[in-house]
Order: C-alpha cells, then sequence, then structure tokens
C-alpha cells in the first residue's frame, strides 16, 4: 500500500529515528531488538491514534527535532517531557490531536525524561526487514533507510480513513509514568550475581551512581564505587547472549545496562532490570542519579501484570 | 566440561540462560545447538527468542505467558529427551583473504609476538578448518574456533573505534570476521570481500552455528 507523505525533517535534532517494538527472532544471527527504549510510551502512543502498539514511529532524544506537516493528520507525543510545541504553543502530551498542514511540530528542550515518540494515525510506513520497523542503526537496515533521521527526510503514514475519528482522545494522566531522577530501578539478581564479591553486591544495592555523557541506545554507562567481582576471577567471560536491562560489569567495576543494540556479551552480569522499569530506561539521562533495588521473581512477574492491566484498561476506554 | 543437566541462571523475569558445559568446546558448542533445536521443535508457548552461544543458550519468553519456573521443567524436559536429534548438514565455506599490509594491519605484531613468521601465521590461520560456534557482537559475526595454540594471542590492549567492513581478526584461540565497520579489539590480520550478513535475504547470515571455514590466501597482484 503506498504511503501518504505527512512529515518533512526540518532539523532531526541531537538523534532521531524510525522505531517500533523490535525485532525479534534474529539474534541466533547476531541481531539485536533494536527498537523503541521506552515501549510503554511508544504502545501507548499508537494507542492513542488508533493504530497497532507496534506500529512505527518516531523515536527522538533530548532537543531539536522540529517537523513540518505536509498534510493534516492525527499525532500523539509520548514519552519524555521535551517541551513540544506546535508553532508556538504548547502540544498536549499523552493525547490524540489534528495538526494541519504547513504547521510544525518542535521538540524544544528537556523538562523531563530524555526521549519522545510521535506516533501518527496510521503508522510511518517504512518496509519491515526481518520483521521489524525498527532502525538497527549498528549495521545500517530497517527504519528509514537504515539510519538516523536527516534535515530533508519525508516520512510517508499509511493513510487512514476518517482519521479525524482518532482526534482529542486522552490517556489518563494518573496511568502516565513518573519521569524523573533519582532513578530507583528495580532489579532480580544474576545471571552471574555469583562471581561477585559479597561487598560488590552491597555496593550494587546500596550506591548512587551517576549516568555517564557517553551513554546511548547501546547502553547506560554508570560511574560509582566500584562493585568488585570475586577474587581471582578473570574481567571477562565467554560471549553469550544478552538482552535489553542485562547490567554487566567490566573490568573496572563500573556498571553498564544493556539497551537495544547488543545481541552477545563478554562480561559478567550482575543483575537485571524487571520487564516492568524497561521503559524507564529510555528515559534516563547523561548526569541523572540511578540506584537499584533488589526483588523477587514474583515481584517482578507482578509489576509486569500491573503495567500489562494499564495498557487493558486504557485499551477498554478508547 | 559438559554439565550432566542444564544449568539455569536467570536473566531478568523474561529470560533464561541455559548453559551446557564450561569451557569452549565442540562438544559443548553441538549440544548447544541441538537443544536449540529441540527447542524450536518444541516451540513452547510464550518463547520469543532462542540465543546460542558457545557453552549457553539464552531463552527469552513472556513470562505472562510462562511462568519461568514452568519453562525451566519444561526446558529441563526437551532437553533429556532420549536420543540425538539430528544437526543439520554444516555448510563448509571457503573463505578468500587479503593477509597482511594495509589489509591487516596487526599481521606483523602478530607474528613478532608468536617469534614466528608471516608466513607462517598465513599458513597456520588457512591450515585448519573451523567450527562456527556462535554468531554476535554485530549482525553476522562468526566467532570461529579453534585457532591452532601457536597462534594465540591477547586482545590488542587497546580495541580500535573503527575496524573496516570485512577485517579478519584473531583473539586467543578464536577468529572472526567483521561484516561491518565497527569497534573491535581483536588482531586485525587480514581482510575479504565477502559478504556475511544481508538484511534482505530470507537467511541474512552467511554463516550460522555449527557451520565450517576455511580461509585461503589470496595472492596479492600489487595493490
Amino acid at each position: 500500500m503506498a504511503g501518504v507523505n505527512t512529515f518533512e525533517v526540518l532539523s532531526p535534532g541531537i538523534m532521531s529515528s524510525v522505531q517500533d517494538l523490535g525485532r525479534f527472532g534474529y539474534a541466533r544471527y547476531g541481531v539485536a531488538a533494536s527498537g523503541a527504549l521506552d515501549g510503554f510510551a511508544v504502545r501507548v502512543g499508537n494507542l492513542l491514534v488508533g493504530n497497532d502498539e507496534n506500529a512505527a514511529v518516531v523515536e527522538t532524544t533530548l532537543m531539536g527535532l522540529r517537523i513540518k506537516l505536509l498534510r493534516d493528520a492525527v499525532v500523539a507525543v509520548t514519552g519524555g517531557d521535551l517541551q513540544v510545541r506546535k508553532g508556538s504553543e504548547p502540544l498536549p502530551m499523552w493525547r490524540s490531536q489534528l495538526v494541519r498542514e504547513g504547521e510544525t511540530i518542535v521538540f524544544s528542550g528537556p523538562a523531563r525524561g530524555f526521549r519522545s515518540y510521535l506516533a501518527v494515525a496510521g503508522g510511518i510506513q517504512v518496509a519491515a526487514v526481518l520483521g521489524s520497523r525498527s532502525t538497527n542503526l549498528a549495521s545500517g537496515f530497517g527504519g528509514f533507510e537504515g539510519r538516523a533521521l536527516r534535515k530533508g527526510d519525508i516520512l510517508a503514514a499509511e493513510p487512514v480513513k476518517d482519521f479525524m475519528r482518532y482526534a482529542d482522545r486522552a490517556f489518563s494522566p494518573e496511568a502516565v509514568p513518573t519521569y524523573s531522577a533519582p532513578w530507583r530501578l528495580r532489579i532480580v539478581w544474576g545471571p552471574q550475581d555469583d562471581q561477585f564479591s559479597e561487598e560488590g553486591r552491597q555496593t550494587f544495592v546500596t550506591a548512587a551512581f551517576s549516568v555517564s555523557p557517553d551513554s546511548d541506545r547501546t547502553g547506560i554507562r554508570l560511574r560509582g564505587p566500584l562493585v568488585a567481582r570475586k577474587p581471582g576471577l578473570e574481567e571477562s567471560i565467554i560471549s553469550e547472549g544478552i538482552l535489553s536491562g542485562a547490567i554487566q560489569v567490566p573490568g573496572d567495576g563500573q556498571p553498564i545496562i544493556i539497551l537495544g543494540e547488543t545481541a552477545s556479551g563478554g562480561y559478567r552480569k550482575i543483575a537485571t532490570v524487571i520487564s516492568a522499569d524497561l521503559p524507564l530506561l529510555g528515559q534516563i539521562t547523561p548526569g541523572d542519579e540511578v540506584s537499584f533495588e533488589a526483588v523477587s521473581m514474583d515481584a517482578a512477574v507482578q509489576a509486569l501484570l500491573e503495567m500489562e492491566d494499564k495498557i487493558e484498561t486504557f485499551k477498554r476506554s478508547l | 566440561m559438559r554439565f550432566d543437566t542444564p544449568v539455569f541462571r536467570p536473566m531478568g523475569d523474561r529470560s533464561l540462560l541455559v548453559e551446557i558445559g564450561e569451557k569452549i568446546s565442540a562438544d559443548v558448542n553441538r549440544r548447544v545447538q541441538e537443544l536449540m533445536l529441540r527447542l524450536q521443535q518444541a516451540n513452547l508457548p510464550g518463547v520469543r527468542e532462542l540465543a546460542p552461544s558457545y557453552r549457553s543458550l539464552l531463552v527469552v519468553f513472556d513470562p505472562l505467558t510462562i511462568a519461568p519456573e514452568k519453562l525451566k521443567a519444561a526446558i529441563t524436559d526437551v532437553a533429556a529427551r532420549p536420543g540425538g536429534s539430528e544437526l543439520p548438514q554444516a555448510k563448509l565455506i571457503t573463505v578468500p583473504v587479503f593477509y597482511g599490509g594495509d589489509y591487516g594491519p596487526d599481521l606483523e605484531w602478530v607474528a613478532g609476538h608468536l617469534g614466528i613468521s608471516t608466513e607462517e601465521v598465513i599458513w597456520l590461520h588457512t591450515e585448519t578448518v573451523y567450527r562456527v560456534y556462535m554468531i554476535g557482537f554485530t549482525p553476522g559475526y562468526p566467532y570461529m574456533g579453534e585457532l591452532p595454540a601457536a597462534l594465540a594471542v591477547p586482545r590488542r590492549s587497546t580495541p580500535r573505534t573503527r575496524v573496516p567492513k570485512g577485517s579478519v581478526g584473531m583473539a586467543q584461540r578464536q577468529t572472526g570476521i567483521y561484516p561491518v565497520e565497527s569497534p573491535g579489539g581483536w588482531q586485525i590480520i587480514g581482510w575479504t570481500p565477502i559478504e556475511l550478513f544481508d538484511p534482505k535475504r530470507q537467511m541474512p547470515s552467511l554463516l550460522e552455528m555449527g557451520d565450517r571455514v576455511k580461509f585461503e590466501s589470496v595472492r596479492q597482484v600489487g595493490i
């Protein structure tokens, strides 16, 4: 189906790309999931504009994305509050609204959180590659021409009949996640927590770490006290599969929270962020403070159920 | 080396690392491959991804569809079924390599470190048929082994921020090929024009776990 030209990128800002909820089933060929880092925001944004939860959206980081509408369209902005405006007036977040041809959407800079998502009725139209519309930045495929967005790019959306019926729908403000530092992330121990010293484990759950500026879509690099492995162990381990949320500790004892661009790794993982807190990882900003709280597997699954309940309740309200 | 029964290590609430053995060995790696194929056939509900590596299989699942404890029991059951699975016929791929010079900036260093000539490094590297233990790091990147003991070298003390696409590297007893330009810490001894990964193909990776690879030195006719 032919898409309709909908967005013109006037400026891509710091870093913007086309993403959906990720690419699964190809990890055995070294293909990481990629995908939007705040999946909750994407699901809500897509539902607001009448899309499938997994439709492709624009993910933008920090500030500077400016998009001109090439036709009337219903859009929703969710995720981190990057002070999005329509022309000179604020554009309310977590609700769908009509934006007219010729109007401009501008992400001026962070008030809260790190990444915003722009969903459009019909979904951004790019070819699915290996089952997903997400951009694999390292290998240059998927998304829009396999790369981050640039000035002058024209994004098409699937045409939707009577799209006006999706305008002015809102996500309940109480259900909007709190995106603010200091972040307290819930983890379950493992897979290799037994290879850290007791002191290293204690440090991990009691220290406040700060987020290093060299964090990106591959990982959130933390700085803080040394998280020590057991004496006598080598710095690295035999490479093995990995997924987002796993917290690896290289030889320097400074943890890295793995995000969606890595399929395998050769360092020990002391703990893994629970599924319900994964969307928050997309909103953690360099300079923020991060600490960890260990929970049981049951508590982790319970928290995920609660998150899914929020989505289900919202779906029923539409 | 090989565990009697798989060892489970949860990686969060949505994946399980299933360990088959402790060290790098072809036997352990074949067991990983066999477990992956069995699980693929078993098609357990809620399983989203099977990611094999040297000595373990990462099983990614939806914990709201299958509880972690139930999944463990199901995997143990599948692993314990009698009879070996038929592993698919391994491909044998010959990879042409331009060794040394600008193509392999670390070849001289490797030879010096090992106290042998560059010709001997090339001869040793091309003499063995390697097993692909896993694909990882970047899409299509084959981790292959084992290098002859006489070729074991450490990683570079400072990794390169950019290793060109097609570079052939080695570290410890492993050798690999960079499918795209990426950072990398292995010693680069050569370059191949072969395409390792094409996302437009149904089977995007040229190589998969279990395949065999032989390197072949291309005589350079001037540069």
